[in-house]
């Protein structure tokens, strides 16, 4: 199966700016489908980013956030080619992760 | 013809014992083997804080404490969101030793929508997108040497995220 996580990392030489978009309903428990039956909540509760051994980025959601989310954020160091791994697990205990390459 | 019957019962009853005793087993290692293996990781979900109705309360929940307003935030959102389900929201700060960054709805359901750790070397700017139930003010809260800070803005929703 594909990953439902896209990646793009690229180093600007002093730091490297991350933008993921993960597929994902992020159903928050509040919205009713066609029959006005409650969608029960299904929602990505956390996203991590690992650099060099070490969490560079955190993330913790709740079902607030959109569906098929997307985050960017920077951190200082990487370097072109280096590895950038990202997981993912959510309310029901379903994970995915994939490993990018800093461009 | 007694004989077999009983060894089977008392086969079966040590086998029944065997399972007790194994879930047991499991129970205790669950309750006092691993819950703390798993508190000490550094990446444990804040549930709690994301359970609570209240910005207040959820900013409690998270931090245990309250945020004094800063104009060290820069809250980068729309005046006017057409459509709730995705607000595009960015969060920056210029102030020193950010260790964490939440975006909260006032208005939703849920008022705690993402919280985001800054490890030392990570940039105190992050951008995603939320949805927002209605009208309401948009909180970011930005942890900072071990204080917190926090910025509003007012976010109108024409078609509310949350199936309006």
């Amino acid at each position: 199966m594909a990953s439902t996580i896209r990646v793009r990392a690229t180093s600007s030489g002093e730091t490297t700016e991350v933008q993921a978009l993960i597929q994902h309903p992020m159903d928050s428990g509040f919205v009713k489908d066609a029959k006005g039956e409650l969608i029960p909540p299904h929602f990505i509760q956390q996203l991590i980013f690992e650099h060099d051994g070490k969490n560079v980025f955190v993330a913790d959601w709740g079902g607030a956030v959109s569906k098929d989310p997307y985050v960017k954020f920077a951190f200082k160091g990487g370097k072109k080619g280096d590895e950038l791994k990202i997981s993912w697990v959510d309310n029901k205990g379903a994970s995915d992760s994939t490993t990018a390459k800093i461009q | 013809m007694n004989q077999p019957s009983e060894t089977v019962d008392a086969t079966r009853r040590l086998i029944l014992q065997g399972a007790a005793v194994l879930a047991l087993i499991a129970i205790a290692g669950i309750r006092f083997g691993l819950t703390p293996a798993v508190a000490a990781a550094d990446a444990k979900y804040p549930e709690d804080a994301f359970k609570q109705k209240n910005s207040d309360d959820a900013i409690k929940a998270l931090y245990g404490k309250t945020a004094e307003a800063s104009d060290k935030i820069k809250l980068d959102a729309p005046e006017i969101a057409e459509n709730g389900a995705v607000v595009p929201v960015a969060v920056s700060s210029t102030l020193p030793d950010v260790t964490s960054m939440s975006i909260l709805v006032a208005e939703n359901p849920n008022a705690l929508v993402a919280s985001y750790r800054i490890p030392a070397g990570t940039i105190p700017n992050v951008a995603n997108r939320l949805k927002m139930a209605k009208t309401s003010n948009v909180i970011a809260v930005v942890e900072a040497g071990g204080k917190l800070y926090s910025t509003t803005k007012e976010v109108k929703v024409t078609v509310g995220g949350c199936g309006g």
